[in-house]
Parts: C-alpha cells; structure tokens; sequence
C-alpha cells in the first residue's frame, strides 16, 4: 500500500512536470503576445513593444522562459503581465470566491440525481421513468448559457432575486442578516443552474448502475431468501451501486477551474474560471500557465483519491 | 421449344436456406440485429429521425444559401431590422433585395438580415463542425487506441509502445479540456477550421481507451490467430478483421461525442471565441442574440432551441445504439 503510494505519487509529480512543460511550449508558440494586444495603439513604439518583450522575457528562449516561470512560481516572485500583481496570491483570492459555489453545486448535484436516479430505476420503464430520461437528455442537450439566461428572466421577473455577481452593490452598510441572505441568493440561483446539468448526467449514471447492480444474482438471493425489499434496495443493491460513484468523486475537482467558465461568465461570479478568461484575452501568460498547472495537479490528486478512496470502499481492489 | 422456367427454382433455392437458418435463429447479420433492438427504442427513433430531417435541412438550405441570390444570409436589409416571426417584407425594399415570398419565417436580425437564411446555413456549418471535428477525433483515437492495442508489447527503448501511448493519453486527460480549447482559440488567428482542428485534437482520449481495450480482448481471439495463421497482412488484420468488432464502443462515443463539439461550438461562441463571420453558426447567432433578449427574444430562442434539437438527436440516437450494441440489454429486451 504505502510503496504504491509512494510509487504513483513520484509518477504523478513526473506526469506533472511533463504537462507543465507541454502547456508552457503550446501557449508560448502559439502566435499572440501580451505586447501585440494593443497592436493598433500608434502610441506603441517599436522600442516600447521591445522594452516590453524585454520585461517580460518574451525575447529570450523558450527554455529560459520556462526556467523564468519555474523560479518565479517557486519563490513566489511570479507576476501578472497584467497589473503586476503576484499571481499566486490573485489565483488563490479567486479560488476562495469559486469554492462556495462549486462546494453548493456539488452537494445539490449529489443529493438531488441519487433519489432520482434510484426510483428511475426502480420503476424501469414506468412514466417516471420515461419522463426523467427525456428531461434529462433534454438538459444534456441544452447549451449552458442558454439555459441559464432564460432561467435568470424567469427568476428575476417572478421571484424579484438578485443574481449577478457575489453580492448586491450597496448592502455594505445594510444589517447582518440582509447582508447574508443577500449572499445566500446570490450563491443559490447559480449553483441550482449549473448543477441541472450536472443532476441530469448523474442521475442517469445512478439508473444505469442501480439497473447493473439488479440484475445481479445476490440481489435476486437477497430476494429469495425473503427480505424485505427495502433492505434488498438499500442495503444490497444501492451499497455495491455505489461503488463506481466513489471514483468519481474524485474526478469532480478538477472542474472547479474548467467547469466553471461559462457560469462564472454568465453571473459575472470573480472566480477561477472568469480569472482564466481574462487572462486568456489579455494574453497573461502567467496566469493561464499556473491556471492550466494547478487544474492539472487538481486532477492528478483527485485520480489519485478516488484511486485510495476505490481501495479503502471495495476490499477486492488490492493496490499495488 | 421450351426453355426450362428459371425464377422459379432460384428463388427456392436463395428462400430455404433463408427459412432453414431463421428456424435457428442465425438468419439476421449482426446489422439486421442492431437495427431491430434499435427499432423498439422509440426515444432513439425519434431522434433518428430528426436527424435525417436536419440532415436534409442542412443540405438542402446549403445548397440554397449558395445558390438562391434572394437567399443570401449576409443580404443586409436595414429598413427590415428586428421584425419578429412570420413578418412581410417591407415595401421599401427594391426588388433585388426583396426576401423570398416577401416574407422572414425567423424574424430579421439587427442588421437586417433575414435570420430563417442564416439558420439555414448555420445548419450545415454547426454540422459540419460537429461531424469534422468527431471525424479528426475518431483519426486520432483509433490510431493511438490502435497502435497501442495491437503493436503494445513490441519495445520502443525502455518502454513499451503500449505504456508510451497511454502515458501520453493520461497527459493529455489532464489538460482542463475546455480551458485548453479557450487558450489555444483565443491565441489561433480565428478560423472555423482551428475551432474544428482544435475541438478535434482535445477529444480523442477516450476513442483512443475503447479501441485500445477492443484490441486487447480481440487480439487473443480465435479468428485473428486464423488470420495470422492464413499469413494474411498484418494491415488486413487490423482494418479487415479487428476494426470492425471494435467499432461498437467507438461508434456510440462518436455519435454523442458530435453533440458535445456542437455545444462546445456554441460555448466558444458566447466567450467571443467561435466562428467568425461571414459563416453564420447556430453557435454565434445565439451568442450575438443575446444581446437583443428583451427587445428580439427569437434571436435568442431560436437557434438555442435549434441547438437543443440537435444536441438531443444526437444524443438520443447515441444512447439508442449504446442500449442496441449492449448484448446484455438485447436479450432482455427480446
């Protein structure tokens, strides 16, 4: 156990180094620089743009520039092309504004498809059954931003919420409580919206494995041998059902960063994602470098628990 | 002179096997078989045909976008702006610029433009994005998968070809998918064919895991050993013998993965990242009708609804197949 720990981990951080450097060479040779964003500016002399360059090692090297960028990230000297802000410190400001809401979705995501998926399920072919399905494939099928736009029509007209940005401008001064059901609001519209997709995709996962897991010849000894069918449910069928779902837990982190962009963007939400965005249009070289290695090392760590997570769950997984 | 009667016999003769081999329960191909279970699927049906619809939708107003001058999605017709639905042309226009049946079944975009054409060509660029991007996708895929199932054991210094394709595979999983597509996009100079390489050359891992396992099971079976045994090539044996049987897990990721690229397009639209004019896609006419919710909502409503369709057909006739090709399912289903 601790040698295939130690093992995978030495591998990982290997396959992470790999990736940087991958990341580094593709955004460095695509074509775009920070100092052609303003291109049209006449006030942008030949000797500016060179100047620029020089700051920013964009005349050196490849190589030397990922050297530059190793260093930097590692003494935590690395700064934005953009206003010279440390981007560790700004990437980490940001995370804390992403982690409310994808913490929120998440949870509703995996309260809301098991219930859903399990009497789906249960009711093979029923109405209930046949209308989930097409609701859910309907959500799959809808474009994220489309959904929501029209949702925040509907919510903001009916319901009179508020729902972009983290909170309302001016409530400041307002009292406590205003304060924080202002921010709960704020909070609940988008994770509810990002997470019906999520819900959709889910809950059919659950309806296929609970399905799988019935059919099994335990759950019809389970059966046999008279217990009651809530115990067979719960206790036999839904337990090894389980199983596939504890890999995916692990899976869900690395989409704090990339799930992210286009309800960040729709909500106006200063999260990771938006902070990738405009990085990516301001051609911030550091900021998406460290985006894309910390959404990698996210999702290395989190194959790697769902890995553990597997072992510790199924006593028929032996790692090694 | 009697010439012996010669329909007859013949069709006995190709009818009684046919019988002899339906009483054994053989007489289907494995294609007659998956379009049967296919067929019960109503869900699956339905989006079968709507693909076919869109299909011909998509071809047929290609054709008249291209050909029909009065048709012309990039005609701008200012006097015409923002008219809503099923509204008639104005009289202001001249004849050359009069729309067909002086009429806009879509409604007119802020320029104008007459929103049915520009739905109509955004049809077959959307599809087309969608069907070259899987098809780059599914080139990579089953070359990686490939290789790396069938030539896996053979050295390549100190590792194999097997763990080097799928080490290299695990890399390119790591990549936040849609935060790469957004970089390499934004920094490509924009052209429809970078978004369709780039959705491409981002998807084709898990093609590449299916065909690799596909290979692996059938490499140890009977009938490759009998090819091999044959002296038969091994490119024969690759693309005549083992392509094949691979191809269900490949063809069902396939269709849904056209649907993912269809979404993924419309993403990239509304970050300011998509095709770029003068093609219309349903992606960026849903992006730039955004901007018109209140005052022109079937700016917005329609291409999303379009895109909701044919997301969903795809999406539909993928689980279809899914359900048809899982051989557990069939036996229950009949």
């Amino acid at each position: 156990m601790w040698r295939f720990l130690a093992r995978t981990i030495v591998q990982r951080l290997l396959l992470l180094v790999v990736i940087s450097i991958v990341s580094h060479t593709v955004i460095h040779l695509a074509p775009g620089e920070p100092s052609e964003v303003d291109a049209m500016n006449p006030m942008m002399k030949a000797e500016d743009v060179a100047r620029i360059r020089k700051s920013f090692h964009l005349d050196e090297p490849i190589y030397l520039q990922y050297v530059h960028w190793v260093k930097d990230l590692a003494t935590g000297e690395l700064k934005s092309f953009r206003d010279g802000l440390p981007v560790v410190p700004k990437i980490w400001q940001r995370f804390l504004n992403s982690l409310p809401l994808f913490l929120c979705t998440t949870v509703i995501v995996w309260t809301a498809s098991f219930p859903i998926g399990i009497h789906a399920a249960l009711k093979r072919g029923s109405r209930y059954d046949r209308s989930t399905t097409f609701v859910a494939y309907t959500l799959i099928s809808i474009p994220g931003f489309f959904l929501s736009y029209v949702l925040i029509l509907w919510v903001v007209r009916i319901f009179q919420l508020p729902v972009i940005g983290l909170a309302t401008f001016g409530t400041e001064r307002a009292n406590g409580a205003v304060r924080v059901m202002d921010r709960v609001w704020h909070l609940a519209i988008p994770s509810i919206m990002s997470a019906l997709t999520g819900i959709a995709v889910l809950s059919r996962y659950v309806r296929a494995q609970m399905l799988e897991v019935l059919g099994q010849d335990y759950v019809r000894t389970a059966r046999a041998k008279g217990l009651d069918e809530d115990h067979v449910v719960y206790g036999h069928a839904l337990r090894n059902a389980l199983l596939p779902f504890v890999t995916m837990f692990g899976l869900l982190l690395p989409g704090l960063i990339s799930g992210s962009v286009i309800f960040e963007q729709v909500f106006a939400w200063p999260g990771l994602g938006l902070l990738g965005y405009e990085a990516i249009l301001a051609r911030d070289f550091p900021v998406i470098l460290t985006l894309n290695f910390v959404a990698a090392a996210l999702t290395l760590f989190g194959i790697l628990l769902s890995d553990i997570l597997y072992a510790l769950v199924d006593p028929r997984i032996r790692l090694q | 002179m009697s010439v012996p009667v010669g329909p007859a016999p013949a069709i006995e003769a190709l009818a009684a096997p046919h019988a002899d081999a339906e009483a054994l329960g053989i007489a289907e191909t494995p294609a007659q078989q998956l379009w049967r279970t296919f067929r019960k699927d109503r869900l699956a049906m339905l989006g079968l045909y709507a693909l076919c619809t869109l299909l011909a939708v998509a071809l047929i107003g290609h054709l008249l976008t291209s050909w029909w001058v009065l048709f012309d999605p990039t005609t701008v017709r200012l006097p015409d702006k923002l008219l809503p639905p099923f509204s008639t042309a104005s009289s202001a226009l001249s004849a050359e610029l009069m729309p067909p049946f002086h009429a806009y079944p879509f409604g007119t975009d802020e320029l104008g433009r007459n929103v049915f054409a520009r739905m109509l060509q955004g049809a077959f660029v959307s599809l087309s994005v969608g069907i070259v991007a899987v098809s780059i996708s599914l080139g990579i895929g089953i070359t990686v998968g490939g290789l790396a199932g069938f030539y896996g054991e053979r050295k390549l210094g100190p590792l194999s070809i097997d763990s080097l394709l799928m080490r290299f595979t695990d890399v390119v999983l790591c990549f936040p998918t849609f935060f790469l597509i957004l970089t390499v996009v934004a920094l490509l100079p924009p052209s429809i064919y970078n978004i369709m390489i780039v959705i491409g050359i981002t998807s084709w891992m898990s093609t590449a895991r299916f065909v690799r396992a596909e290979f692996l099971a059938l490499r140890e079976q009977d009938f490759v050993t009998a090819a091999k045994a044959l002296g038969l090539s091994e490119g024969r044996i690759i693309f005549r013998h083992m392509m094949p049987n691979a191809m269900a897990p490949v063809l069902v990721s396939a269709t849904i993965n056209v649907a993912h690229a269809i979404l993924t397009e419309s993403a990239l639209s509304f970050l300011g990242f998509g095709v770029r004019p003068p093609y219309a896609t349903w992606g960026n006419i849903l992006a730039d009708g955004r901007s018109y919710i209140f005052d022109a909502p079937w700016l917005f409503l329609i291409p999303g609804a379009a895109i909701l369709l044919v997301v969903l057909a795809f999406n539909l006739v993928g689980e279809g197949l899914r359900d048809a090709l899982n051989p557990k399912l069939r036996k229950r289903v009949g």
